[in-house]
């Protein structure tokens, strides 16, 4: 993987296609099948989600900060908790990965483009579509469904029309899903320079494979779960109704069989990023490269054989609890394998700690403790005590915001050279991964103090026991929202201007975007496929 | 160094504001279990801190050789990259110590699992069903048989609209609490007359959600005497954070005693349905049950919240035309919404009497409704 080859195609690439370059101001945006404009398309259209789930976030702890009703209405909160969750799972933290995928996949395979260029373009602007169909729904009578982003049976057939946006909207994110699936599938499997076998991809090409398999496996599932609840809502159907045959509880089976895996749809890329940033900022090749594929794919497996723990409350039999939490224990076995991994790389490794690597550190300590809480409420008497508390939201803000949200910002920083062909400001970069780092633990490290003394979560007041850790939650939460702004101000002032980066800003990097393409990334690249020695 | 002074400001930072929350509350601040009740939460307690323990151990272990290695191998002070990338024995060894240390936790908790699903030969048993937004609680087994009531929150708007101090017990109080005896095996059976709630009382270790047309069961058997308060754990609609559940353990002996008194009580209380009532009396009983039952989403002035479905009441012309339409409402509820059939809840009584209330308030004005119209139209 590491082998020095000569590309002899990207010495002509800068000029030799200008007769067919992008066409110019919008169009270029709306007509390209060029995979680095869908990337970027699909990263500025996540952190637009990114900041309007992060203002309802704002939303949410403004109502929390002291007990009493002040800002909105239960309803109105219940929406808000139900948008917050749904827009950051599907409109900020799964499109962001599929940018970083459309980004480097090519450029890390040796490949010229995606394999299908035109369903890319579509796969995209599917997504602005189902995110307005999201937003429109709190503007609908009756406004944004109130029944929690799990959007639990039967509640939701007591929502107004904006469920049936939101439903919609569902379909439109999972039919995005499957195609961008279906194209990384088919561009690692078909296009790989020759030479680039399998196991010599870059680790963050194959946490994508496993990934978009997991994608295309999940996605129906949960597009089933909410056709069920739009014809139970309109056409007299009672999948989830006793008084018809139905069950309600078959709703949470069928939405977390899609539900689990989605936690690493969520993360496994976030561990393919982590996986190039350490051992460049290292020096080191990744320890374990072999036990890393396939550690990732038997996370991958088992999170297919995991989804009850997240329903031991609803009163299943004991065989079903225990069965549940020695599978869920076991998954433990594959991540420790990773995070022990990572250790190991840097284990007398050469280290600097620029901003991704900061990042990539911040990830691997709080995922691990999100991984460690995971643990704990795997353990199901514990668990019954702890379920749909705030030890909850602690715990899987650990795994998504200090796990996938740290690694797609230590993503930023590591390719951002690469991509816009200037150097960010590294002081600035810092300032951010540390300011992130503190407000975060400062909202979420003491929601479990409030899980563990017995605060439900999507609750607007609460009991007056519980307000000092509220407030300290709150504080952090709006100092964690202004932090984004600088990291806002830090990527367009690297775009616009900044010191022009070399072509291997980073010592350490091995994969053929540092080791072949000039930076910044020409508008095509491999168009002549480098052979890997 | 730039970086430590800039750790060092937000630091303070974060110190100032931490202390800043704690400054805002007098009240005391709860950052661990309640004080367990029951053997079952004690035994959850354990078994937490076990598992506490263990992970801490080893998170110091691997965050002890990251932090090692951030500091000893760092480029700055000349460390030389190994080239090193794998070593069998070590990568097996770091598979199966995890293995084994997850067989140590399963063992005890196996056995724990087990004695939590055994809710067998149950001294009392209680049927709870929740609702949108109160629960109900039927005594079906054991002393105590037949009592019936519903349990709402007894915390006044004004407290949760910042109208008024807030009470020692905000959001953990009720009109009728659960009264058991101490001691013994309570079975609780839950289920749901809307949506899906949960029951659960954290000093004793026992949550179970109330699922809407199934019948779930758990149980507990309290140690000591004293009330013990929870919260309804699963998103339930609007109110859902507005429908605590307080037990109250007491002796054998005053157990023996409430039965007796609650007993007599709910036979007072029995109305017969076939009594006339003056329309006075009928508009202030109604506005009572309106109050801890309807305003939620009808609102005080009847003015309705159309986000949820809930029209206006006043100026309606359902309301005020013959009587047989908002009786049937009310019997029988409205599909779809969170208006539910109060044919189970509320008795021929109630009914008339909430009725005749909506009909004769904000300015409505209709003839009074007799629980012996309501009876005749329970179908």
């Amino acid at each position: 993987m590491s082998a020095v080859v000569h590309d002899h195609g990207h010495a002509h690439d800068d000029h030799s296609h200008g007769h067919h370059g992008p066409y110019g101001g919008i169009m270029r945006w709306i007509t390209t099948t060029n995979h680095k404009d869908i990337g970027t398309l699909y990263l500025w259209f996540s952190f637009v989600m990114f900041s309007i789930g992060g203002l309802m976030a704002v939303g949410i702890r403004l109502e929390l900060f002291s007990p009493g009703l002040q800002f909105t209405d239960p309803d109105f909160f219940n929406q808000l908790t139900t948008m917050h969750g749904l827009i950051m799972v599907f409109g900020a933290i799964m499109p962001v990965f599929v940018g970083f995928a459309n980004w480097q996949i090519p450029m890390m395979i040796g490949a010229p483009d995606m394999a299908f260029a035109r369903l890319n373009n579509w796969s995209f602007w599917l997504l602005p579509f189902a995110a307005t169909l999201l937003v429109m729904s709190f503007f609908m009578p009756g406004g944004a469904p109130g029944v929690g982003w799990t959007m639990y049976a039967p509640l939701t057939v007591q929502m107004g029309i904006g469920m049936d946006l939101t439903i919609f909207a569902i379909h439109i994110l999972g039919m995005s899903s499957i195609l961008g699936s279906i194209n990384i599938i088919t561009t690692i499997l078909n296009m790989r320079a020759p030479g680039m076998t399998l196991m010599r991809m870059p680790l963050f090409v194959w946490t994508w494979l496993i990934t978009a398999y997991l994608l295309v496996a999940a996605m129906p599932v949960l597009a089933g779960a909410v056709t069920m609840t739009l014809t139970d809502r309109h056409f007299g159907t009672t999948f989830f109704n006793a008084a018809g045959g139905g069950d309600p509880v078959l709703y949470q089976h069928i939405f977390w069989f899609f539900g689990h895996p989605e936690v690493y749809i969520i993360a496994l890329p976030g561990f393919g990023v982590i996986s190039q940033v350490i051992p460049a900022f290292s020096r080191k090749p990744l320890f374990g490269y072999a036990s890393m594929v396939y550690a990732t794919s038997a996370i991958a497996i088992i999170s297919f054989i995991v989804w009850a723990h997240h329903m031991y409350t609803v009163g299943m039999p004991v065989t079903g609890q225990l069965f549940f939490m020695y599978a869920t224990m076991i998954i433990a076995v594959p991540t420790g394998v990773k995070v022990f991994n990572w250790v190991a790389t840097m284990w007398k490794g050469s280290l600097t700690f620029e901003t991704p690597m900061l990042f990539a550190l911040g990830f691997l300590f709080m995922f691990t403790l999100g991984g460690f809480t995971g643990l704990v409420l795997a353990v199901v008497p514990i668990d019954i005590q702890m379920h749909d508390t705030y030890y909850v939201v602690a715990h899987f803000h650990y795994v998504m915001v200090a796990g996938a949200l740290f690694a797609a910002f230590a993503g930023v920083y590591f390719w951002l050279p690469k991509w816009t062909g200037h150097m960010y400001n590294e002081t600035l970069g810092k300032w951010h991964f540390w300011l992130t780092l503190i407000f975060f633990n400062m909202i979420f490290f003491v929601q479990h103090f409030l899980g563990l003394a017995g605060m439900p979560r999507r609750i607007p007041d609460y009991p007056l026991m519980f307000e000092t850790w509220n407030k300290v939650s709150s504080l952090g939460a709006f100092g964690m929202g202004l932090a984004q702004l600088l990291f806002l101000y830090i990527v367009v002032s690297t775009i616009r201007s900044g010191v022009p980066a070399p072509q291997k800003p980073w010592e350490g990097a091995d994969s053929l975007e540092w080791t072949h393409l000039p930076t910044p990334a020409p508008y095509h690249t491999f168009e002549v496929q480098p052979e890997i020695k | 160094m730039k970086g430590t002074k800039v750790i060092s400001t937000l630091a303070a930072l974060a110190g100032g504001l931490a202390a800043l929350g704690a400054a805002g509350s007098a009240h005391a601040i709860a950052w661990y279990f309640q004080t367990p009740a029951s053997k079952m939460a004690a035994e959850i307690d354990w078994l937490h801190q076990v598992v506490m323990w263990i992970i801490l151990v080893i998170f110091v272990g691997v965050f002890g050789f990251m932090f090692y290695a951030c500091y000893a191998h760092r480029r700055s002070i000349g460390h030389k990259a190994e080239q090193f990338h794998e070593n069998t024995t070590v990568e097996i060894l770091w598979t199966i110590i995890p293995a084994l240390i997850l067989i140590v936790i399963a063992w005890p908790v196996t056995q724990t699992v087990i004695a939590q699903k055994d809710t067998s030969a149950p001294d009392l048993t209680i049927k709870v069903t929740g609702y949108q937004w109160k629960w109900g609680y039927d005594y079906l087994k054991g002393e105590g048989e037949g009592i019936s009531f519903v349990s709402t929150l007894s915390t006044p708007r004004e407290q949760i609209e910042g109208r008024a101090p807030k009470g020692e017990n905000y959001l953990l109080e009720v009109d009728n609490e659960v009264v058991v005896p101490v001691g013994k095996k309570v079975r609780v059976i839950t289920t749901a007359a809307d949506v899906i709630h949960a029951w659960w009382i954290p000093a004793l270790g026992a949550k179970q959600d109330a699922i809407p047309g199934f019948l779930r069961d758990i149980w507990f058997r309290a140690e000591e005497t004293g009330t013990f308060r929870g919260q309804c754990t699963e998103l339930c609609g609007k109110e859902h954070a507005f429908m605590p559940i307080v037990v109250r353990v007491v002796s054998p002996d005053d157990y023996s005693k409430w039965v007796g008194e609650k007993k007599k009580a709910l036979a007072a209380a029995a109305d017969d349905p076939n009594k006339q009532w003056d329309a006075k009396e009928l508009v202030a009983r109604g506005e009572k049950i309106y109050a801890s039952t309807c305003v939620a989403c009808h609102q005080a002035q009847g003015q309705g919240t159309p986000a949820m479905k809930a029209p206006a009441l006043a100026g309606n012309k359902l309301v005020v035309g013959p009587e047989a339409p908002p009786i049937d409402t009310v019997l029988e509820g409205r599909p779809n919404t969170a208006m539910q059939s109060f044919k189970q809840s509320l008795s021929d009584t109630e009914i008339a009497a909430v009725v005749t209330y909506v009909r004769n308030s904000w300015g409505n004005k209709a003839s009074d409704v007799q629980p012996a119209e309501v009876k005749a139209r329970r179908k």
